[in-house]
């Protein structure tokens, strides 16, 4: 099968969705979530039988379109979340309803649980992308995406609030990456990746400045889009204030897209060592302080979602440690490895957050307090995802740091590598803190009902912790996978 | 299934009944016990003559890159193994009535045993590290849920502590990986020591000393010991019983394992730092302990402070100095488990462990204070037990290590650990009198109860089996001499 069919069933399915919600009736919202899961899954079995080969390298759209197993993967990266998302926006449904101006039951509903389709297009793209141009666009559609779901609460100021500061600072750093692309446009002629790196060898030493300069501007608005420090101060107000499945979605599938265009960027420009001893340790010096903000910020959060904001910045910093490690042979793995462990455990922790927020009307991590006596099975889950996050042996995140961390030993980033213990250790503190929420602590209020959790919530919480320990202990089905 | 593989999963499953909500305490003594004829079984039918790893078992994980989950066990883990089943078992009996969440205390029991069994039974380093890592959770929830005092900032502490020291550990496995040549390199513990002894493995002391460092937090060497005291005086019992006696011992067997056959040059060329330290954890630690005034604060210092002993068992670095360091590991984790289950009876029997209100116990409690003289009498050392044993093979190896007819720095740091043994001496015999003899204080009362049959019975096997290996060490240095066999005698 022809892979660009991939991203056309996705596009297809997202407007059936919403011409279906002009007709759904108002107790039938949540079929559009239950359509859209189902749709997504089907396409998620297709990507297993997407063929390359199947393309016509002599059409005009195969410069822009690139289908590699780094694509394929990412393509299934990017579905499998956005099915979690919306497994997430099932539950969270309640207080959309809450948050809208209209009394009318259901309303705004169908849109919230259309437009992350819509979104996994456009992330869908941009694991393909080859051309400048078709970054610029894919990413435009997943980041206009966004500005709607982040201020998607309108009755609630802080997810207005949100909403303004993402556009606000998507817009700059569009502003960025378009001026970036027209630098690196304006030494080399192209805008196709490989020809960039076909031209690139035979460039006059008189206009590297200028292209590093454009990569430059590339490289911050990337650095907004995956969270790197000094870029990251946008992430806690607008990830507190967005609907807890957008902040998931946010920090998952968009952090992911971000790492994919980087990676398909540097190995278009580190073809050249020049430009490579140029490149890495700027990369090197955003990973440290990414790694050292996000984890030491995040010490004396006591909002859980504020927390995984910080938390989210911390583990970008792990992903770029790896990205500086470019040079290991490994390293693409690793990256990618990681990458998949963060989905699962960051969407499970998500997952069980929303749930509990519901029921306990906060996610403060006093709202957690004693949540083993209330769901010890919720609790459970929140603990392997903690446990995972943290980086504990035998669950999915130790591996990945390890892997990141063995590439970046190889390549001798030893000051990076040091901070990057005193970061695990301090992460420690702040995920046991919410297990000590949630297993040391009194419920506020000990006479609250028992938390009821849908069975599809309670399915997809069974599956990402049984992958979370399953890659822990037996990565290699899933490194089979990765390129 | 292999039957080290077994001796894992029995705990693991037995922990997941009990979360489950069966019986907890029936449940896990069932489980404790059952592993602890297991480990009897394998001690007895590991063939001595062929000696090495046996009972191996071999799954390719992920082979790309030579992760194996192998188990396997010699003389050494062998011995760990019996220590691990041994205290398990007695901790898990000595287990008073839980009053909330008793299955999911008796789990992280469990979690903690299954753990320090999967360490000492892996050979390939990933699980080495993975199995004891995977034990720092159920201590951090042991403490924190269940602990005495100011147990949440003592949980953390112990917790953040002992996770960093992890990581310098893991940073010190990722260079030792590296050191291999390329194309010859293996997570097998195995593969590692061949290379070692046939001197392929050029790590450097960098790597010397993260591993020394890594291990040396996790073993509380000083001045890295400020967690311990604490911890032990913090957790409930059976929880310090189970990581002082067994889970502490990880970091020993790590440099046994890992550090003698391949850094013997490093470990000559830091010797003088390490017998600095350990002279910190014996005189310094020792006076510290000297200074307590409450039980369990005070078996914490002393259970630091002996690991003094043991690091100077390591730097001797000769069969002799070798075997006692590993006699050791099993005698003083029984020793102390059996130190930690008698506290937390005098504890219970009469609400404090103050030496001010104490006094005059063994009047009223006279079982608990007979059991409490033989567990002194072994943290002292006494002959006949297996802790005199092994301080004595110590004692000798590290002697013959330096030049004969000089007094240089090996016998200089002998000389002054001997004193430690009389430190230990002065706050142990302070301990019991104060505890036991004179006066009743005010916490004991005419009608204060004797020890309950359960924790009895399960202090008596820890003595027994001090007292059998004590009397015949060779029991076990049959099993200990093979792997040390290379050195120097």
């Amino acid at each position: 099968m022809n892979p660009l069919y991939l991203e056309v069933y996705v596009v297809v399915l997202g407007i059936i969705l919403l011409m279906a919600e002009a007709f759904a009736g108002a107790g039938h919202k949540r079929g559009i979530a239950y359509a859209g899961i189902l749709g997504l899954l089907g396409v998620l079995a297709a990507t297993f039988f997407a063929d390359p080969s199947a393309m016509n390298s002599a059409a005009p759209y195969a410069k822009f379109y690139r289908a590699d197993t780094l694509a394929i993967f990412l393509k299934q990266f990017a579905l499998l979340s956005t099915v979690i998302v919306l497994v997430m926006a099932v539950e969270y449904a309640p207080t959309v309803e809450n948050n809208m101006p209209s009394e009318r039951r259901g309303a705004g509903l169908g849109e919230f649980f259309a437009l992350p389709v819509l979104a996994c297009a456009g992330l869908m793209w941009m694991a393909s992308a080859a051309d400048f141009v078709m970054i610029f666009v894919s990413l435009e559609l997943v980041t206009i995406t966004f500005y709607i779901l982040v201020s998607y609460l309108r009755q609630s100021g802080a997810s207005l609030e949100a909403g303004a500061k993402y556009l606000v600072l998507g817009a700059l750093s569009t502003g960025f990456l378009v001026y970036g692309i027209t630098w690196i446009y304006g030494v080399t002629g192209h805008t196709n990746l490989e020809a960039i790196a076909e031209a690139l060898p035979g460039l006059d030493y008189a206009v590297v400045p200028a292209l590093l300069f454009g990569f430059g501007l590339v490289l911050v608005a990337l650095g907004f889009k995956v969270a790197a420090a000094p870029f990251q101060f946008w992430v806690p107000d607008v990830y507190q204030g967005a609907p807890t499945p957008v902040t998931a979605y946010l920090s998952v599938a968009s952090k992911a897209a971000g790492f994919v265009v980087l990676l398909r960027v540097l190995q278009a420009f580190v073809v050249v060592p020049d430009l490579q001893e140029k490149i890495l340790p700027v990369i090197s010096v955003l990973a440290g302080a990414t790694i050292i903000f996000g984890n030491l910020a995040a010490i004396p959060q006591s909002n859980l979602k504020r927390l995984l904001a910080y938390s989210s910045i911390g583990h970008a910093g792990y992903l770029l440690l790896g990205v500086a490690s470019l040079g290991a042979p490994f390293a693409g793995t690793a990256i990618l490895f990681y990458l998949a462990a963060y989905l699962l455990m960051t969407l499970l922790a998500f997952l069980v957050m929303t749930i509990v927020a519901q029921a306990s009307g906060g996610d403060d991590l006093s709202d957690f307090a004693g949540l083993n006596q209330r769901a010890p099975q919720l609790a459970f889950a929140m603990l392997l995802a903690m446990l995972s996050l943290a980086g504990i042996p035998l669950t999915a995140g130790f591996l990945g740091k390890l892997f990141i961390f063995e590439c970046a030993v190889q390549q001798e980033h030893y000051v990076l590598v040091a901070l990057g213990v005193v970061a695990v250790a301090s992460g420690f503190y702040f995920y046991l803190k919410v297990i000590r929420a949630m297993y040391w602590q009194q419920p506020a209020n000990p006479d609250a009902p028992d938390i009821e959790v849908g069975p599809l919530a309670k399915f997809t919480i069974a599956v990402l912790c049984a992958l979370i320990i399953w890659l822990g202990v037996y990565p290699a089905p899933l490194l089979a996978l990765l390129p | 299934m292999s039957p080290l593989l077994s001796l894992i999963l029995i705990p693991l499953v037995t922990a997941a009944f009990c979360m489950a909500g069966a019986a907890p305490r029936r449940i896990s003594l069932f489980g404790a016990g059952a592993n602890l004829l297991l480990g009897l079984y394998l001690l007895v039918s590991y063939n001595i003559g062929i000696g090495g790893f046996q009972f191996v078992s071999e799954n390719a994980l992920f082979p790309s890159y030579g992760i194996h989950f192998s188990l396997g066990a010699d003389g050494l883990s062998l011995v760990l193994i019996l220590l691990a089943t041994l205290v398990t078992f007695a901790a898990v009996w000595v287990t008073p009535k839980i009053e909330k969440f008793a299955g999911m205390f008796y789990a992280c029991l469990l979690f903690i045993s299954a753990g320090a069994i999967g360490a000492f039974s892996s050979i390939d380093l990933f699980f080495f590290y993975a199995f004891h890592e995977l034990a720092l959770i159920p201590t951090f929830l042991l403490i924190g849920i269940w602990g005495s005092g100011e147990r949440q900032r003592i949980a953390w502490k112990v917790t953040i502590y002992l996770a960093f020291g992890s990581f310098i550990l893991l940073l010190g496995l990722i260079g030792l990986w590296q050191a291999a040549p390329p194309e010859l390199r293996t997570l097998d513990i195995r593969l590692l020591q061949q290379l070692g002894y046939a001197g392929m493995m050029q790590p450097g002391p960098v790597v010397y000393l993260l591993l020394l460092f890594g291990f040396g937090i996790l073993i509380a060497l000083f001045p890295f010991h400020t967690w311990a005291p604490e911890a032990y005086a913090s957790a409930p019992a059976p929880a310090a019983m189970l990581h002082a006696g067994v889970l502490k011992k990880f970091g020993l067997y790590g440099l046994l394992r890992l550090a003698v056959p391949i850094f013997p040059a490093e470990i000559q060329q830091f010797a003088h730092l390490v017998l600095i330290l350990l002279l910190g954890n014996i005189l310094y630690v020792g006076f510290v302990t000297l200074a307590q005034k409450r039980l369990d604060l005070m078996l914490g210092y002393s259970s630091v402070m002996h690991m003094g002993h043991a690091f100077l068992g390591f730097v001797a670095l000769n069969q002799l100095g070798l075997g006692g360091m590993s006699l050791m590991l099993f005698a003083h984790g029984l020793t102390i488990a059996a130190l930690f289950a008698l506290s937390g009876e005098i504890a219970r029997r009469t609400g404090t462990l103050e030496f001010s209100q104490l006094g005059g116990l063994a009047g009223v409690a006279p079982k608990l204070g007979l059991l409490f003289g033989f567990a002194a009498m072994a943290s002292i050392g006494l002959p006949g037990f297996s802790t005199f044993a092994s301080e004595i093979m110590i004692f000798f190896g590290a002697f013959a290590r330096g030049t004969v007819g000089s007094f240089d720095w090996f016998q200089t740091c002998t000389a002054l650990a001997l004193w430690g043994v009389v430190i230990s001496a002065v706050y142990m015999l302070r301990a019991y009198r104060n505890i036991f003899w004179g006066a009743q204080g005010s916490a004991v009362k005419d009608d204060t109860q004797d020890m309950s049959s359960g924790v009895r019975w399960a202090v008596i096997i820890l003595i027994a089996g001090l007292l059998v290996t004590g009397f015949r060490p060779a029991l076990l240095l049959n099993y200990l001499n093979p792997v040390f066999a290379y050195l120097a005698p």
